[in-house]
């Protein structure tokens, strides 16, 4: 049943082959997104392993639902009846702010701004890369879910989409090591971006000079610049700021808000970028 | 369509890349053996007819959509490791498994520094030496799951000489 010969080109031909494969791969994937096809393909064979590992964990949470007492039940109910409550007083306030603010935009003619689609989506809780900060969702194209959407939690920006399957998606998270996302300071307007590290729990603000209004406890929001990014969401909160004299910028580091490794639930946001203004369009 | 021993390495495989996906917590992440490479050694070495660098170019490629890399980074690891296993099987065969442990330590640290390589190039490699931490546990744990996947093989597959 063992071939005595090897049929085809001899090993070594084969292995050079697909070495220069490799590398051709890389080069391709790196610089155009023809190869997300290749990667979408491949991902419908990973998918039901990575469903299957999550199972259990899915079932956890079924279990955790389905045992729990009345009365634990019932306290959970009331407890959230009171949030939505609050929620819905401020919200009664937000929404004449929301329509104050229309009519002021309206009188600028500027840009409105539109309301933002979101759908809900699941954490598929499988390991990807120790050093990456990478996530799979349970939302792929066949939701509507687009490369580089943002995604949210009730905190604040956990990432964007890089990869979109059929029914998952891939979310680099913006502490990853190659994600940055442009920002501002909430209080002055400061504009800075915020680099990912690598490390879970901090972003890298680079290039603000040392004597720039920035102070420890400043929330750091988005800027919308960009384009990918929803303006005014928040990102992070500034933890850390060294100034030396030697050195040409400051160093700061900021915490992100969103709970990048609790979340179980996030959420997608379909945002349109603001238009730009029509050429002829004169500004005073 | 499938004779046993196709059967029995699919099986195997996909427990391999299971394993690499498995949620472990945080500290452990760093320790998590290559399950994927140690099971295509393995078959490499017992089936080097049927397996091969080509089965490891997919698997390589398939780490690669699970990792979230650049197609091809693992996939260019692996090739070579495999590409070395097989043109050298016949004399791992015949070795004890401190002596196969050492090589899979050295050719996974090879991968590893290619997959490193590569990050580095794309601006996102780790800076810590826990990084390599992978290499050392794959060549520790060698030793059992050469030992699974032969009685494995003994019981489901077809004798083979090794």
């Amino acid at each position: 049943m063992q071939t005595l010969f090897l049929q085809g080109p001899s090993v070594t031909l084969r292995a050079l082959i697909l070495v220069i494969a490799s590398i051709v791969l890389m080069t391709v994937d790196h610089r155009w997104s023809q190869m997300e096809m290749v990667r979408n393909t491949l991902s419908h064979l990973l998918y039901p392993l990575q469903y299957t590992i999550d199972l259990p964990i899915r079932l956890y949470y079924w279990a955790d639902i389905t045992l729990s007492t009345q009365q634990a039940l019932l306290d959970e109910n009331r407890r959230l009846e009171e949030l939505y409550l609050q929620n819905r007083i401020r919200l009664q306030k937000m929404d004449i702010l929301e329509r104050e603010n229309l009519r002021l935009r309206e009188l600028l003619s500027a840009t409105p701004k539109t309301g933002e689609k979101v759908l809900i989506a699941e954490i598929i809780n499988v390991d990807i890369d120790p050093y990456r900060q990478l996530v799979i969702i349970n939302k792929g194209s066949n939701d509507g879910v687009y490369v580089s959407q943002p995604v949210i939690d009730a905190q604040g920006i956990m990432g964007q989409t890089v990869h979109v399957n059929a029914n998952s998606s891939t979310v680099m998270l913006i502490t990853d090591a190659s994600h940055a996302l442009p920002v501002q300071i909430d209080r002055n307007g400061l504009r800075a971006n915020a680099f990912g590290t690598g490390k879970i729990d901090y972003l890298d603000i680079p290039y603000i000079a040392q004597n720039a209004d920035i102070r420890i406890g400043d929330t750091l929001i988005t800027s919308g610049l960009g384009g990918h990014f929803p303006a005014n969401y928040p990102v992070a909160v500034v933890s850390h700021i060294e100034r030396s004299p030697d050195e040409a910028f400051a160093r700061i580091k900021a915490e992100p808000l969103a709970q990048l490794d609790r979340s179980r639930e996030v959420v997608l946001v379909w945002h349109n970028p603001p238009q730009p203004p029509p050429s002829d369009d004169v500004q005073p | 369509m499938f004779n046993p021993n196709t059967r029995i390495g699919v099986f195997t495989l996909i427990a391999a890349f299971m394993l690499a996906m498995m949620p472990l917590p945080d500290w452990a992440q760093a320790f998590r053996p290559d399950w994927v490479t140690l099971v295509l050694i393995y078959w490499t070495m017992a089936l080097p007819a049927s397996i091969g660098v080509t089965v490891a170019w997919f698997a390589g490629l398939m780490l690669d959509v699970s990792h979230g890399a650049l197609l091809g980074q693992h996939a260019l690891g692996l090739v070579l490791v495999i590409y070395i296993i097989h043109a050298q099987h016949q004399r791992l065969r015949v070795a004890s498994m401190l002596q196969q442990s050492i090589v899979i330590f050295f050719l996974l640290l090879m991968k590893q520094a290619l997959v490193l390589w590569v990050d580095g190039i794309m601006g996102r490699a780790p800076d810590t030496w826990l990084y390599f931490m992978p290499s050392l546990t794959s060549a520790l744990i060698w030793p059992w799951v050469h030992i699974i996947l032969r009685d494995l093989r003994r019981k489901f597959a077809y004798k083979t000489h090794y």
